[in-house]
């Protein structure tokens, strides 16, 4: 339908494979970031037995396929019929999940021998590692988790002759917003248009005092690009959930106009901001760039109310960038 | 309007078995839990008070009731008196999913015995609870079996047909913040009086929708609904944005490092070609969401006159502090 004509369809969609154990937490990543399927509802998934996929159609098109245990096997031992051209040869990601609730010492093995695959056969594939299921564990835990996988997968990779091959590390839980900012940053390593849009927001931070900017893919709430400021799990996480308010009370109002609001009918251009504290000192500003990308900002204090026409001129700037660098 | 001045104490008892869900609503509506924070509660011992205050005037005084059998017998023999006094509303929590309906319905009976004995006018608000644990097709016919014995307990016990309402429930969707809706809405003793003056406030500014909620529960007092929004496909939007605004509350209190109950919330617009929306405090314990047609100039000029509307609606609060005062001399 016409209303999918703002989609970015290109050759560069990002695509993603999951691998790793059985009952790591494969489907339930994907289901839960792309499938929006509820982290509780998890539990009842089944053991996957063939390649299944899940594509979200949102800004960007997301392609994302999980590899059953038998790919893992055939990765590892390869007979000389496996055909790995048909699963790897397009792909930009492959996303190890590493379940540190249970024994992963094995699955470790399998993944030192997945990444000296790939590093000799598709050495353009990037590596990453999700250490996953990490709710519910103590931060001392967690982190001496993080440390002791990182270093044995380093160490083993060193032994093998690939110590220069880069892999990355992520903690995360369906349960949190730690999914989401790890599949953000895999996301934005294959996006060509990074930089440019990593330029666009250090500038429109740095000419309106803004503490962090973020890029959202609206519908995935997936960021696409940030500023360059240290980044925290927090500022990502009330960025995130003010997309859903503004989202629902989109939603619930904006029923008269739905089919026919898009800009190019020249309906007015989506903005909103929220402001928390008596002096209405801090706050976060959200401006659509079309249906399925948003700008995000929390405002550092300082930046008052009275400066928002300001970062109203500098967002339309900032807006007309980038609907040139996805020429949508 | 000489009623509408002084202090309304209500007094709600809520009661059930024990497990029902009791304190899971109660935290979640009044005490800024999550859904899946309630696992960490434990049963309750005998009664745990808390008082809400919406409106200035209004003033909730809730009961939430252990369920275990041995508090129940005290309730019901030596605290008989004490608990089922002057009480405005008895919310009573059935689990759906009880394996025992027989003596859920046995208690019940008891209770709203001691409830027609003591307080013969007082209100029954039956909730249903638990309703995510039944399959979906299901919900109508189980829901119409459990209310149907329950109605005819209340009937036999003396109470009125129009003294009980039904109402499912679940913590895990917005029917909780329904149910909960309803009963404050029968607890504000000038709701009419509010609703004229919201009614008043949207033809100045030309609105299509004026919700008035209290701020820490994120509860709707009343709302009013004008021209075309009238044709607003979602009917449970009111819940709906309860929940909405329940979760926004959470997220900035994580942000900012605050306890949810104190974050003090100042603005929120959202502006689009469609519609145009704002919160605003209106009184010391209430938000007003305004929804305007999508027209930046009667936007902004509805924001001026909400905060000179203030003054008036002010009074509901003030009223209520002049009856203090004049209670202490
Ligand atoms: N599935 C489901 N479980 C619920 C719901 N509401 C509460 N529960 C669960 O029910 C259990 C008991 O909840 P409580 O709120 O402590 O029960 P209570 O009625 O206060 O019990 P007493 O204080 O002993 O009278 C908890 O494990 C909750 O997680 C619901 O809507 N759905
Ligand atoms: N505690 C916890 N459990 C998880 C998490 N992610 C997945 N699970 C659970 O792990 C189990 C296996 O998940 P599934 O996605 O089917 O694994 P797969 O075989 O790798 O596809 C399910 O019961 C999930 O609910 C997580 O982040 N934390
Ligand atoms: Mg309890």
């Amino acid at each position: 339908s016409g209303h999918r004509t703002q989609n970015v369809r290109r050759k560069g969609n990002p695509k993603l494979l999951f691998m790793g154990s059985r009952r790591s937490g494969k489907s339930s990543v994907q289901k839960v970031v792309f499938q929006k399927l509820s982290p509780a509802d998890t539990l009842f998934l089944e053991s996957t037995s063939r390649i299944e996929t899940a594509n979200m159609h949102s800004f960007i098109t997301f392609e994302s396929a999980e590899l059953p245990t038998s790919i893992v096997t055939a990765v590892t031992a390869p007979a000389p019929d496996f055909d790995h051209q048909a699963i790897f040869s397009n792909a930009g990601a492959v996303i190890w999940i590493l379940d540190v609730q249970d024994e992963y010492l094995t699955s470790i093995t399998s993944m030192i021998q997945t990444a000296v695959f790939l590093a000799e056969t598709y050495p353009r594939i990037n590596f990453e590692v999700f250490i996953h299921k990490t709710d519910g564990l103590s931060d001392e835990y967690k982190y001496e988790t993080f440390r002791e996988v990182r270093q044995r997968v380093q160490d083993e990779l060193s032994d093998l002759g690939h110590g220069d091959r880069s892999v990355s590390y992520y903690q995360t839980s369906i349960f949190d917003h730690s999914i989401f900012e790890a599949m953000s940053k895999v996301v934005q390593k294959l996006l060509p248009q990074l930089p440019a849009m990593e330029a666009l927001l250090n500038k429109l931070c740095s000419t309106c005092r803004i503490q962090k900017a973020y890029l959202f893919d609206t519908v995935s709430k997936i960021y696409l690009a940030t500023d360059a400021s240290p980044s925290f799990l927090r500022d990502y996480e009330v960025c995130s959930d003010y997309v859903d308010v503004i989202v629902d009370i989109k939603q619930i109002y904006g029923w008269h106009g739905q089919g026919n609001s898009s800009q190019e009918d020249g309906g007015g251009v989506g903005e909103s901001m929220v402001s928390y504290d008596r002096s209405g000192d801090t706050y976060v500003y959200a401006r659509e760039i079309n249906n399925y990308l948003s700008l995000i900002c929390v405002m550092g204090r300082g930046s008052s109310a009275d400066k928002r026409v300001l970062i109203d001129y500098n967002a339309g700037i900032l807006h007309d960038a980038l609907l040139q660098i996805f020429k949508v | 309007m000489e009623r509408s001045k002084r202090q309304k104490q209500r007094k709600v008892l809520l009661m059930g078995r024990s497990g029902a869900g009791k304190s899971s609503m109660r935290s979640i509506i009044f005490s800024n839990y999550v859904a899946k924070d309630v696992r960490r509660l434990g049963a309750t011992v005998d009664v745990e008070h808390s008082n809400i205050r919406f409106m200035g005037n209004l003033m909730l005084n809730l009961w939430d009731c252990g369920g275990q059998d041995s508090f129940v017998e005290s309730y019901l023999t030596n605290q008989r008196s004490h608990v089922f006094t002057s009480v405005a509303v008895l919310i009573f929590v059935f689990d759906i999913s009880s394996k025992e309906a027989a003596a859920d319905l046995l208690g019940f009976s008891s209770t709203i015995r001691a409830l027609h004995e003591f307080s013969p006018n007082s209100k029954v608000f039956v909730l249903m609870h638990k309703m995510d644990l039944v399959p979906t097709d299901q919900k109508p016919r189980q829901l119409q079996q459990r209310s149907a014995d329950v109605r005819a307990t209340c009937i036999d016990e003396g109470f009125l047909d129009q003294q009980v309402e039904f109402w499912p429930t679940s913590i895990w969707d917005q029917s909780l913040y329904r149910a909960w809706t309803q009963v404050i809405y029968f607890l504000v003793p000038n709701a009419s009086t509010i609703e004229s003056m919201l009614r008043k406030l949207g033809e100045l500014l030309d609105a299509r929708e004026l919700i008035l909620y209290e701020r820490t529960t994120c509860l709707v007092v009343t709302h009013i609904t004008r021209g075309v929004e009238a044709r607003n496909p979602y009917g449970d939007r009111f819940e709906r944005m309860s929940s909405i605004l329940k979760t926004h509350k959470h997220s900035m209190a994580k942000h900012t490092g605050t306890m949810a109950s104190e974050v003090s919330f100042a603005e929120m617009q959202i502006k689009t070609g469609d519609f145009m929306f704002f919160i605003t405090r209106l009184t010391e314990n209430t938000n007003l969401a305004v929804v305007m047609p999508g027209d930046e100039a009667a936007f902004n000029a509805a924001r001026i006159n909400v905060q000179i509307a203030r003054k008036e609606f002010d009074y509901l609060d003030i009223a209520e502090r002049k009856g203090k005062d004049l209670q202490k001399q």
